[in-house]
């Protein structure tokens, strides 16, 4: 499988001189150290083999988050993937300012992570198939969709429809960014106007939910899959379980949001093991016959 | 004066208004030779009425004063006060030959949304509306005008309804968001606001949106997408309340932090017009819509009836890339500069 591969090993000529690649990437969300303990089980577990693992924990399955590089190293064949809209670059249009400025908050982020915002795309192969490929990225201002990342993905759906590709977005998001106030807002009408056109053009979506997509991510394009899958045990919803605990005012039951949660209500179409998810977008571009 | 619920930075206005109904009932008094006298009031009919007189110019003066620099945490306030007009209200006063379309056809009626067929100037349309509530049991049956799936997908039954046979859609936005509830997530908010970005991009009709109270995030956006979007002056339009965002980048909600977020967010009428976001201001009456029903609901329907004369003059395909063109330029970057391409 694709886990033992460097992320140089995959990245062609031309997206080794792309921004991203200038710069380290943090090869995971969880802390450093040659040992960690699993937030699914408890047990202590081998980083090592964790990561090698998809990053999934070999004892109980559970699935650690991972960022947008990490997220396409998995997805597409070796070597087939090439970035794209890599010259988009958040600006401040509010100038805004809560206890730091959002331009240091960018600048801080865009030098921890190495990318200019939250969204990785491009086109890439899954197993033989041509698509359009996007993950957000959760290191990112948590997965934040700000303008970058709605024209990104607008960009991409766009793309897709023109080259009459599958296309697949792996979401991971807290939501609309706060920092772009309404911009942030109408790139939900924006990415969501684009696969309209998608839709009736024939195209085929699938939607790909990780651990967490809520808010405005969760009420836009992660929701208008034609085929929505999710991973297991991840948090699915439109307001978070700490805005809902308080307006009802009770505890929240066991799992609630959660994907099989989300499964169980009718929400998603399938939950799908990492390790099976190349083989379940493969099946199902075949199945819409692209 | 009628007494109401009078906001904090309206004080100055609550003590002329004091003043001007007690020298009110001093000039009757005079006039008619009845009532109490002393009081330390003028005991002279010319003397009272011209205090009244001055009493009246200042009131208009301050609340001119008072509304022309709004904070924007008092714009918030000012779009959330209780007698301010709800969507049935604009209804009543703007629409004739209403008649009100109930239920979503899968799962419920939800009372926060408000849908139906009225004519508007020489136009039919259908109207889509936040209902907040006007009494207690309204408010507690509407949710405070926070809406549930079922009138996300109510809306976009009926505005279906509208484009099957061509009638342009009005939608009157205010709420504080869509509900965050249990049943609503089981039920798939989400989804449902979703489905209504991506469908209401391509209903081959006019559509005309104004926000005439609160704007909150998705739950206002899902029934948004337009041709032309207004604000009324006092509106707020935001991705998050300012609570909401006082809480999570301030860490704590309080009176300071709230009105500094509701800044930070640029929420205001103006500042959504300079982002593009909105087409149009649409002044309300000195001192808010609700010192003025009327006129706040001739204002309105002024704004909605001329959109609707040029958007009707349009071919659906011409209206429809124009309304994926509104959105698709929406959004602020900057393009980093591309390097040469790889020789060979
Ligand atoms: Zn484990």
């Amino acid at each position: 499988m694709a886990n033992n591969r460097s992320m140089a090993s995959i990245t062609t000529a031309k997206a080794a001189r792309s921004w991203s690649d200038l710069r380290p990437e943090r090869r995971s969300q969880v802390p450093e150290g040659l040992w960690l303990r699993c937030p699914g089980c408890g047990q202590l577990i081998y980083r090592k083999q964790m990561e090698a693992n998809l990053h999934v924990c070999p004892e109980c399955g559970h699935h650690f988050r991972i960022q947008a590089g990490e997220r396409i190293h998995q997805l597409a064949d070796a070597g087939t993937f090439e970035a794209m809209f890599e010259d988009l670059r958040p600006k401040d249009p509010l100038a805004f300012e809560d206890l730091k400025p959002y331009a240091g908050r960018l600048k801080a982020e865009q030098d921890r992570t190495g990318r200019p915002d939250a969204v990785v795309a491009g086109v890439g192969f899954i197993k033989g198939r041509q698509a359009v490929l996007c993950s957000l990225d959760l290191g990112f201002m948590m997965g934040s969709m700000g303008s970058v990342v709605g024209e990104t993905v607008t960009r991409s759906i766009e793309l897709a429809t023109e080259r009459k590709l599958p296309l697949i977005v792996v979401s991971c998001s807290g939501g609309a960014r706060m920092q772009e106030s309404t911009l942030s807002l109408m790139q939900m009408a924006k990415t969501s106007a684009a696969l309209a056109r998608h839709d009736r053009a024939g195209g085929l979506f699938v939607s790909v939910l990780a651990d967490p997509t809520t808010g405005g991510v969760t009420a836009s394009f992660a929701m208008l899959g034609d085929v929505i899958l999710a991973e297991p045990g991840a948090l699915i919803g439109f307001a978070g379980p700490r805005v809902i605990r308080q307006t009802i005012r009770q505890e929240l039951p066991e799992g609630f949001q959660r994907s099989e949660f989300c499964l169980k209500h009718g929400l998603i179409d399938k939950i799908v093991h990492r390790a099976e998810l190349r083989n379940e977008l493969a099946r199902l571009i075949d199945y819409a016959g692209l | 004066m009628a007494t109401y619920y009078t906001l904090e930075f309206e004080q100055p206005l609550r003590t002329l208004e004091e003043e001007i109904a007690q020298l009110k009932s001093r000039v009757d008094a005079l006039t008619t030779g009845q009532g109490p006298t002393g009081t330390g009031l003028p005991e002279d009919l010319a003397q009272a009425e011209h205090a009244l007189a001055e009493r009246l110019s200042r009131h208009s003066q301050t609340m001119a004063e008072l509304y022309k620099q709004l904070s924007p945490w008092n714009t918030v306030r000012v779009a959330r006060h209780p007698s301010r007009p709800q969507g049935r209200d604009y209804i009543e006063l703007m629409l004739r030959d209403f008649t009100e379309l109930h239920g979503d056809r899968r799962s419920g009626e939800d009372p926060a949304i408000v849908t139906g067929f009225g004519r508007i100037g020489e136009f039919k349309c259908l109207v889509v509306a936040h209902h907040k509530g006007r009494n207690t049991q309204e408010k507690l049956r509407c949710h405070f005008g926070c809406p549930h799936p079922e009138g996300y997908r109510k809306a976009l039954h009926k505005m279906q309804l509208a484009a099957k046979f061509g009638v342009p859609i009005v939608t009157l936005v205010d709420t504080p968001g869509a509900f965050p509830g249990l049943e609503a997530e089981m039920r798939g908010q989400a989804e449902a606001i979703a489905f209504n970005l991506r469908e209401m991009s391509l209903l081959p009709v006019p559509i005309v949106s104004v926000v005439i109270g609160e704007g909150g995030s998705g739950g206002a956006l899902g029934i948004a997408v337009a041709d032309r979007v207004a604000m009324l002056q006092h509106a707020w339009y935001s991705v998050i309340s300012p609570e909401g965002c006082a809480a999570i980048l301030w860490k704590q909600a309080n009176e300071r932090t709230n009105s500094q977020a509701a800044t930070a967010l640029k929420l205001t009428a103006r500042d959504n017009l300079e982002l593009g976001v909105v087409d149009a201001v649409i002044d309300e009456p000195p001192g808010g819509a609700h010192r003025d029903k009327v006129l706040a609901a001739r204002n309105l329907e002024r704004w909605i009836v001329a959109q609707l004369e040029s958007l009707t003059q349009l071919e659906p395909a011409e209206l429809l890339e124009r309304r994926y063109q509104r959105y698709r330029g929406l959004g602020s970057f900057d393009l980093a500069k591309q390097e040469a391409p790889v020789p060979g």
